[in-house]
């Protein structure tokens, strides 16, 4: 019933002529790739551990099981983007990267990749970040992402400036992909989540830049091959002098973490996690009239959780 | 002594010295640490003096231990250390392999007008007008560039072969690394010195050693006086001539019993093949022969050959990079207007940077980020082929510090990460109007992002969009702004030089007003 009603809801939010043509492949992914099983499209939680909040959040989305079939391939996406320590909050959590990578193994994936392409050096920011060495451990393959031959051109159906973007190849081979963003304040589009976390799968990100950032983000939104899952890392959260940060200063630890397969509805409510209204983020309400998702949080279906 | 022992252990250790060289240069994953670098150039003649006149220390101390190596043992520097000299033994040696029958040197004069008018005019230009002649002859930095130039490329090619078979089955576990060329101008030195030491070398041995490297004429004066030396036992010899077919420098005129120290590399070769146990190594007995005084014999044509074969060569090589630059829809206006190139962390000033290098190329090999390229024109004459920021290839990692830890002249003076992080080597200029935000009235913030000190950081401008603003205060001049500014073909934001470094203010530190939630806000 929700759903029929969040899609209604959607609609009714005004969309684009040329959105309906999207909306094709959106129905495609609620489909094919939500299982049935979700209560939820969207759950928070606050006040633990990245560790324990993901175990605890996972739970109530069905388990990683419900996302992850055996013997399947699966892409974790970490933002992996600054040479700097933890800390520092500039790259996800490497704990919350090694646990569901772990997830990922008991539900019984066959391989778990982990790549981004960094805007540092890429050798130090893997070994920096401290995520290499935390998603290694648990069984994944770190893999490089610093090479054009490791990217393969694909077209976006529908999308107004990005109509074509080379990907790295391993999204093309993926059975699974899990976005794993970390919110952060970000110098010019305010905020960096869900959506601007693709930019790391991407090889020519200045493309974006140079052609209306927030189009491309959302365009983005509009290639088939979307993830099934996003976690956003509120941790600890950079709440300025984003996305890279200059001193711990930039940095509140906000101890949350936001689990849906909705990346819009992520996308919003981490901005509000920032004290920002998600219209103010322009690529937000592009996304959610292209029909990518859904940015009215009053009618999700929200789970909250305090521990 | 005449044992062929000091043969095998010349073989062992020049082996040992040119494989750890190779690596230095070569090691593209950064696996070799500063340190261990420092301990193998710290014996490299002309970076160790040109250390030792900038630092004015006795820890730089190297060419003071080959000195008096040289006045012991001979040229041994030039057989055991110099890498350029291990280098072209091998070139020999393949050269011998491959024209099949017994490679045959033979008794030549030496060519003594050319070599020392060499040293005197290297001398003289680098005492009165600068560096131009040692950073065009020292061989280490010859050797340097060869391996920056050829030898690394060679290696990542080889890397990225192995790469794309690994690929082939899914696996991952060998990167493959871009390869990227250089100007191509800045191959011209390099080229003409390969193919000339090159062919010299598998053809003629160690001439080059002895006819043009200012290093080898100068430690062959040494030379003349040094206590052990390659000597020839008159009552044993029979005058059969294997030592001269087989002497590397052509240097033993066998019918005379008498070796020419000033062009003997102490390769021990001699000692080896003579069948009379007739040649030894140890102490002079006096009545020291004196060297005749010959003309230089006319290879002015086979040079002149090598400057042909140059230009056909240069044609051939090609820029590897690719136009991967991104595409706005609008041509940006505004020539970045640049006063001053930008030298590397550690250099101090443009001035004594450009005194003090002999472009050897190690920082450029080293540099993780690629951003050192040769300088063509961006310094003049005397900073050809010296190490250059260049932010339209790449830009300078803000938690490096590699480059100032490597240099073995000094030109670049260490630097802890701390204080490299707070060298202004060069200010941030922006340019708004080739900016995306004004021109295409789209957000953008590629500038910004990348700034590791917010020295560039965005003000409201129209509507919803923010714009760049800069603080030169803060700015450490990395050019990652520049190398993430996506316009074309000028960039919206540059940075130019410092002509002499400065401190940059470190960023302000200020808490944020947003607080740890309790609830959540949706």
């Amino acid at each position: 019933m929700r759903r029929r009603e969040f899609f209604r809801k959607s609609i009714g939010a005004g969309m684009a002529a040329g959105a309906a043509l999207s909306f094709g492949s959106y129905g495609k992914l609620l489909g094919s790739e939500t299982p049935a099983s979700a209560k939820y499209d969207l759950v928070a939680i606050m006040g633990g551990t990245p560790e324990a909040m993901f175990d605890l959040g996972i739970q109530e989305l069905g388990g990683m099981e419900a996302f992850v079939k055996k013997g399947q391939k699966v892409i974790v996406k970490p933002n992996i983007g600054w040479d700097v320590v933890p800390e520092l909050a500039a790259n996800t959590n490497p704990g919350l990267v090694k646990r569901i990578v772990e997830h990922c193994f008991k539900a019984g994936a066959k391989e778990v990749y982990v790549f981004d392409h960094t805007c540092d050096n890429w050798v130090n920011t893997y070994k920096n970040s401290g995520i290499e060495k935390a998603a290694k451990s648990a069984g994944a393959k770190v893999v490089p992402a610093n090479s054009e031959n490791y990217y393969q051109a694909v077209s976006i159906p529908g999308a107004v400036k990005l109509k074509s973007v080379k990907v790295h190849q391993l999204l093309l081979e993926a059975d699974v992909f899990i976005n794993v963003p970390i919110l952060k304040d970000h110098n010019s589009t305010r905020m960096t989540c869900c959506l601007k976390n693709m930019m790391g799968v991407v090889w020519d990100r200045g493309y974006w830049h140079a052609n209306n950032l927030h189009q491309c983000i959302a365009d983005y939104g509009l290639y088939e091959k979307k993830p099934s899952l996003n976690i956003v890392d509120c941790y600890n959260v950079m709440v300025k002098h984003g996305p890279q940060g200059v001193s711990k200063e930039d940095v509140v630890q906000m101890k949350s973490q936001i689990i849906t397969t909705d990346w819009v509805a992520g996308d919003a409510a981490a901005a509000r996690m920032l004290g920002v209204e998600p219209e103010r983020i322009d690529y937000i309400p592009i996304a959610h009239k292209m029909g990518l998702g859904n940015m009215m949080l009053d009618t999700l279906n929200i789970k909250r959780i305090k521990m | 002594m005449t044992s062929s022992f000091l043969r095998k252990f010349r073989i062992l250790f020049s082996a040992l010295i040119l494989i750890c060289f190779i690596i230095v240069f070569a090691d593209f994953k950064s696996l070799v640490p500063a340190k261990y670098i420092d301990y193998l150039l710290i014996p490299q003649f002309v970076p160790s003096i040109l250390s030792f006149v900038s630092l004015k220390s006795l820890a730089a101390s190297g060419f003071i231990f080959v000195l008096l190596l040289t006045l012991l043992t001979g040229r041994t520097y030039c057989s055991f250390l110099c890498p350029l000299g291990i280098g072209q033994d091998l070139f020999s040696r393949i050269g011998g392999r491959i024209r099949k029958k017994f490679r045959r040197y033979g008794y030549k004069k030496p060519h003594t007008i050319l070599r020392y008018s060499i040293l005197a005019v290297t001398l003289a230009v680098t005492l009165i007008w600068g560096i131009y002649m040692l950073t065009l002859l020292d061989p280490y930095s010859i050797f340097g560039r060869f391996m920056t130039y050829f030898g690394k490329p060679a290696v990542l090619g080889l890397n990225n072969f192995v790469s794309g078979i690994f690929g082939k089955f899914g696996n991952y576990s060998v990167p493959h690394v871009p390869v990227r060329g250089f100007q191509l101008a800045a191959y011209t030195i390099p080229v003409f010195f390969f193919l000339l030491v090159g062919t010299l070398s598998f053809i003629k041995g160690r001439l080059y050693c002895n006819m043009v490297c200012p290093v080898g004429t100068f430690l062959g004066l040494i030379s003349k006086v040094s206590l052990l030396r390659i000597k020839i036992n008159e009552k044993t010899c029979t005058r059969c001539g294997r030592c001269a077919v087989r002497c590397k420098s052509s240097c033993i005129d066998f019918l005379h019993y008498d070796v020419d120290v000033t062009r003997c590399v102490d390769c021990f070769n001699c000692i080896q093949i003579c069948p009379e146990k007739a040649i030894s190594y140890g102490v002079l007995n006096a009545n020291n022969q004196s060297e005749p005084v010959t003309e230089d014999a006319g290879k002015r044509k086979f040079i002149s050959q090598v400057i042909l074969l140059l230009f056909g060569f240069s044609r051939l090589a090609k820029s590897q990079d690719k136009e991967t630059a991104p595409h706005p829809s609008k041509m940006s206006t505004v020539k970045e207007n640049k006063t001053y190139p930008v030298c590397p962390p550690g250099a101090g000033s443009l001035e004594s940077f450009n005194k003090k290098c002999t472009a050897c190329s190690l920082c450029i090999t080293a540099c993780p980020n690629h951003v050192l390229q040769p300088a063509v024109k961006e310094y003049g004459l005397i900073g050809f082929m010296q190490p250059v920021m260049d932010y339209h290839k790449s830009f300078c990692t803000y938690n490096c510090n590699v480059c100032t830890e490597v240099c073995p002249t000094d030109a670049l003076k260490p630097l802890l990460l701390d204080a490299k992080k707070l060298t202004q080597i060069g200010k941030v200029v922006f340019i708004k109007d080739n900016c995306i935000v004004k021109t295409e009235k789209t957000a953008c913030g590629a500038c910004s992002e990348s700034c590791p000190t917010k020295a560039v950081y965005m003000v409201p401008y129209e509507g919803n969009l923010v714009i760049p603003e800069t603080n030169q205060d803060i700015c450490i001049g990395c050019g990652h702004c520049e190398y993430a500014c996506p316009t074309k073909p000028y960039k919206a934001i540059f940075v130019d030089g410092n002509p002499v470094h400065a401190a940059a203010k470190k960023p302000e530190v200020k808490e944020s007003e947003i607080t740890s939630p309790t609830e959540f806000p949706f």
